[in-house]
């Protein structure tokens, strides 16, 4: 048996240490690019959202190196992602791919069949063990977002443009390494003393931006056309409102670990604008826009696949946000059809904007 | 004075309209519906809505839109489930705060969630929300809500016998039975074709380009979800490997299996919104399983804002060419 994912940003980081200090045989599938997205998108369903098509795209491709079981999480809706597992699973079998599917879904009617489902990937190891690998995982996740934390801060800082990224790819191999959760400490300090090293202008004024949206879109750079790096060149400090240890922590653990940003506040800051979940991240999306310009960011960027149900929901309401509470939000929906020009144009325009009422705020003070 | 509560035609009105109307009426409550989607209700939709948004969504901000200024209330219930362990979609479930949000000088909304998404939730709680607002005596809100229940089950015994919705509710206001004689559930000798669809698409006459009334007209016979018990269009959807979370799903799933074993039906249409997200997963679903099991004529339609009849005239003519030629 030979496991392998899809892709989300750096989740494999996680699920690998996780899987394998297991000891299952993990293949991830190879980073996606511009071939898995033309892969996925000329099998997938014209109108399913992007991330269902990069899933496909993934598969593919690992199947190509060997892998032959999948492992994917379920839902219960009303998003899409609750039946992307079998929807995907529907397309191999009809191309000829000889995949076993494993869905973890959340245990709706009893929690003997979600243990089942982990029992079967697991084999026979002893539950103590496969607690501790998902704490390992965790534990990696939560380095992982640590460092890119501080790569938002030190990008637009750097005094040598791409040294932060630099840095960061150092520092992620470190976390990567980590064997065994006894050697995550010293790879975490490591890694930090790496972007520490990276030469910034502590005084440089940057503008604040906070990003909302859809998870997939928000935590895979691929997909979202490396906003975060562009941002930061241009001079933005970012801050993503979803993070994969505060997802995994609220979804996974219930909040078991306090002391971290928790979804739970975004949802509470969303109503009058929107008053019910409506399913993924719509509600945290206009939460989150609240809580940001309550903070004092400068704008906030919301991203999302091409028909993503529940971000359109927010998209709707978000110039109301906007409006309100005195906030500019710019809204970037990505698909297949995206190219980097475009995005970057609109980018540097949004940036342009935020400059100039910053200053003209300065000038007012 | 009595108060007005404006229903708009779009979105859940052609699943739901009679048990609503009767309840508001019985409660004293006059009602007024917006008129049928004609191109200033579907222009205004488009230029207050987001581009992303599906067609229906657009549609049904247009038909609001055309109530703002006529009415006390604008009935909008948050419809965010209507069976156990199942969701309508999540626009369904912000549309109420997306219409606050684009239409600024809105009537005052109703907007009580309609939740029966944990098995122990009635439909009754529900209505109370929605019948304090207009009487205050919790009896006569409970015989309302008898009644409209009585008005859905004989609205839906209507549509089994294959009338349209429209005609049904036209009966069910003048109480004429004599009608039922009248319409055989099969009105002529050609074939007979399933559409699959969500309600507010193919009965909607301007978006679904009356595609009901062009199949007739060309002499086929068209049998569609809601001529279906409900069982039965759950029972056809139970082949699936996990149960769908969405109840319109499940009934073009369900009746799209039902037909599809039925000897009696010589082609399927599949109509589906442009930007819908549910019908993008289910529809791949419906025409895969098509594909592996039968082979029968099979024609997937999407509709959107544009208004060319041709193109869909033209597939439709083709698609009944497939048909009387495989029927021989």
């Amino acid at each position: 048996m030979k496991v392998t994912f899809p892709h989300m940003g750096y989740l494999w980081i996680s699920l690998k240490a996780m899987l394998e200090y297991l000891g299952v045989e993990v293949q991830e599938p190879p980073p996606t690019t511009k071939k898995t997205l033309i892969l996925g998108s000329k099998h997938a369903p014209e109108f399913a959202c992007l991330p269902l098509k990069l899933n496909l795209g993934n598969f593919m491709e690992a199947a190509e190196i060997g892998a032959d079981t999948i492992l994917m999480a379920g839902g219960c809706g009303p998003c899409r992602f609750g039946y992307y597992a079998q929807v995907e699973y529907d397309i191999l079998q009809d191309l000829g791919y000889k995949y076993q599917l494993v869905v973890v879904e959340p245990p709706e009617k009893h929690i003997s069949e979600f243990l089942a489902r982990i029992r079967y990937i697991t084999g026979g190891r002893p539950w103590w063990q496969v607690i501790n690998a998902i704490r390992f995982g965790y534990m990696k996740a939560r380095v992982v977002d640590d460092l890119e934390k501080l790569a938002q801060w030190r990008r637009p800082r750097e005094i040598t443009p791409g040294s932060t990224d630099q840095a960061f790819s150092s520092a992620l191999q470190l976390i990567i390494k980590a064997g065994h959760p006894r050697d995550i400490p010293k790879a975490k300090l490591q890694g930090t003393h790496l972007m520490n090293q990276v030469q910034v202008d502590e005084r440089k004024p940057v503008v604040k931006i906070g990003i909302v949206g859809e998870i997939y879109t928000l935590l895979e750079p691929f997909t979202n056309l490396d906003v975060e790096r562009h941002l930061g060149r241009m001079g933005a400090e970012v801050n993503r409102s979803i993070c994969l240890s505060e997802w995994i922590n609220d979804h996974l653990f219930m909040g078991l670990i306090k002391g971290t940003r928790s979804s739970k506040e975004a949802r509470r800051a969303a109503p009058p604008y929107l008053n019910h979940f409506v399913g993924g991240h719509g509600q945290e999306s206009v939460g989150s826009t609240v809580l940001y310009a309550k903070q004092g960011y400068d704008g906030v960027i919301q991203l999302l696949p091409f028909t993503c149900m529940p971000e359109i929901v927010a998209q709707s309401i978000l110039p109301g946000v906007s409006a309100d509470l005195d906030i500019p939000v710019l809204t970037l929906v990505v698909d297949e059809q995206s190219g980097d020009a475009g995005t970057i144009t609109r980018l540097e325009a949004f940036i342009d904007l935020l400059n100039r009422k910053y200053q003209q705020k300065e000038v007012l003070a | 004075m009595k108060p007005t509560v404006g229903i708009p035609r779009a979105l859940l009105y052609y699943e739901f309209f009679p048990l609503w109307n009767t309840f508001l009426k019985s409660l004293g409550v006059s009602t007024c519906v917006s008129p049928c989607t004609n191109k200033r209700i579907l222009a205004n939709g488009l230029k207050n809505s987001v581009d992303e948004a599906c067609l229906p969504i657009k549609l049904a901000m247009g038909h609001v839109i055309e109530l703002c200024g006529k009415v006390d209330y604008i009935f909008l219930p948050r419809i965010v489930s209507v069976a156990p362990r199942e969701y309508i979609c999540p626009k369904f479930l912000g549309f109420p705060d997306m219409v606050r949000n684009a239409v600024p000088n809105v009537p005052k909304l109703i907007d009580a969630n309609i939740d029966l998404y944990h098995p122990r939730s009635k439909a009754q709680k529900n209505l109370h929300e929605i019948g304090k607002l207009f009487c205050s005596n919790p009896m006569r809100i409970n015989r309302a809500h008898k009644t409209a229940c009585q008005s859905l089950i004989s609205y839906k015994k209507l549509l089994q016998e294959n009338i349209l919705p429209e005609a049904a509710m036209e009966i069910m206001a003048c109480k004429e039975i004599v009608f039922k004689n009248k319409h055989s559930k099969y009105d002529s000798n050609g074939p007979t074709i399933a559409l699959i669809g969500h309600s507010y698409n193919i009965y909607d006459q301007h978006i679904s380009m009356d595609i009901i009334g062009r199949l007739k007209k060309l002499g086929v016979n068209v049998v569609t979800a809601e001529t279906l018990p409900e069982e039965i269009v759950r029972q056809g959807a139970t082949i699936l490997p996990k149960k769908l979370f969405w109840t319109l799903g499940q009934q073009s799933i369900g009746s799209a299996i039902h037909y599809l074993s039925d000897p009696a039906i010589s082609g399927i249409i599949l109509v589906s919104s442009f930007g819908c997200g549910p019908d993008a997963l289910t529809g791949e679903l419906i025409e895969r399983y098509i594909h592996r099991t039968r082979t029968i004529p099979f024609l997937k339609l999407t509709l959107d804002e544009h208004t060319g009849e041709a193109g869909v005239i033209t597939r439709l003519e083709a698609f009944l060419d497939m048909v009387y030629w495989k029927a021989g």
